[in-house]
């Protein structure tokens, strides 16, 4: 199977989460090993989602879980009776 | 470690709801960071999205008996989640900006990326890290809903495929599609940050806001 750039494209998300099956991960492979643009186009993407999972722990708004669960407690107190 | 945690959580609902309602507090404990993430993620707003949050945990709480366990207790709080903030949304809108929205949506794009061949490694500095995180969390903000939704479940959210189709209500075929264009979207956007460059020390981004 020979692939073509925007083909490889298509597969980039597949290829990054693992679930090519082995015909079409080794053609996007072979592809990517001669195609320094495919594998800009990857790497690229590839570091968005590690940017993305290293922001991860972003902040909460200051004593959001306090106020979450002061009104919670309200809800209960008045329904529960 | 999972199974564990299913267990307990299970015989902390079957206990709220024979009359402990008390533990509903550490039933969703858990899942707070969630929740709020979420909405915000489609709200925008500080404010909002603590509010939504707190009304979706008092939902969950109300509708705690129709929880049947089919889904994972995080799903279902996510799937509540999600509608209230879209519920949100939609107020917020006006019948014109509406229109403009669908509009833009329905437009079959290039969900093509952007060629380059040259990219740049993910900035060690702190600073640097911290604009690019900056200009990544600007371009998420832009994705379409349906794009940004899918995105901040699977990528940021850590929901898998079959997660996130439950909780948005669509095909495990639609979140792969639409994860993907989300992806390439942010790719495009973002590549005049992820390209290669040799500037000056602290020159980088200048020289995209001149």
């Amino acid at each position: 199977m020979k692939l073509e750039c925007k083909h490889v494209w298509e597969h980039i998300s597949g290829y990054l989460d693992k679930q090519l099956d082995p015909e079409l991960l080794a053609a996007v492979e072979k592809h990517l090993e001669s195609c320094e643009v495919c594998s800009a186009v990857l790497d690229s993407t590839r570091n968005i989602l590690i940017l993305t999972a290293d922001d991860r722990t972003y902040e909460l708004p200051v004593g959001y879980s306090a106020r979450l669960h002061a009104r919670l407690e309200a809800v209960l107190k008045e329904e529960s009776g | 470690m999972r199974a564990a945690t299913a267990t307990n959580e299970s015989a902390l609902i079957s206990r709220v709801l024979a009359g402990e309602t008390e533990l509903f507090h550490e039933l969703i404990r858990p899942y707070e960071r969630l929740v709020y993430v979420t909405i915000f993620a489609i709200l925008k707003n500080e404010t909002e999205a603590e509010d939504a949050a707190q009304e979706t945990m008092i939902s969950a709480y109300r509708n705690l008996k129709s929880f049947r366990g089919e889904a994972k207790f995080s799903t279902w709080l996510v799937t509540i989640a999600m509608n209230e903030a879209r519920k949100r949304l939609r107020k917020a809108k006006t019948a014109a900006e509406n229109s403009l929205t669908e509009a833009v949506e329905e437009v079959e794009g290039d969900f093509t990326p952007a060629v380059l061949t040259d990219w740049r490694e993910i900035p060690l500095e702190a600073l640097e890290r911290k604009e690019l995180k900056e200009k990544l969390r600007e371009a998420v903000a832009m994705l379409p809903e349906k794009y940004r939704e899918v995105f901040v479940l699977r990528d940021v959210e850590e929901l898998n495929q079959e997660e996130t189709a439950a909780a948005l209500g669509i095909n495990i075929t639609l979140v792969k599609v639409r994860l993907h264009r989300a992806r390439m979207m942010l790719q495009k956007m973002l590549v005049p940050y992820l390209k290669s460059q040799t500037p000056a020390r602290g020159g980088f981004f200048r020289r995209w806001f001149q």
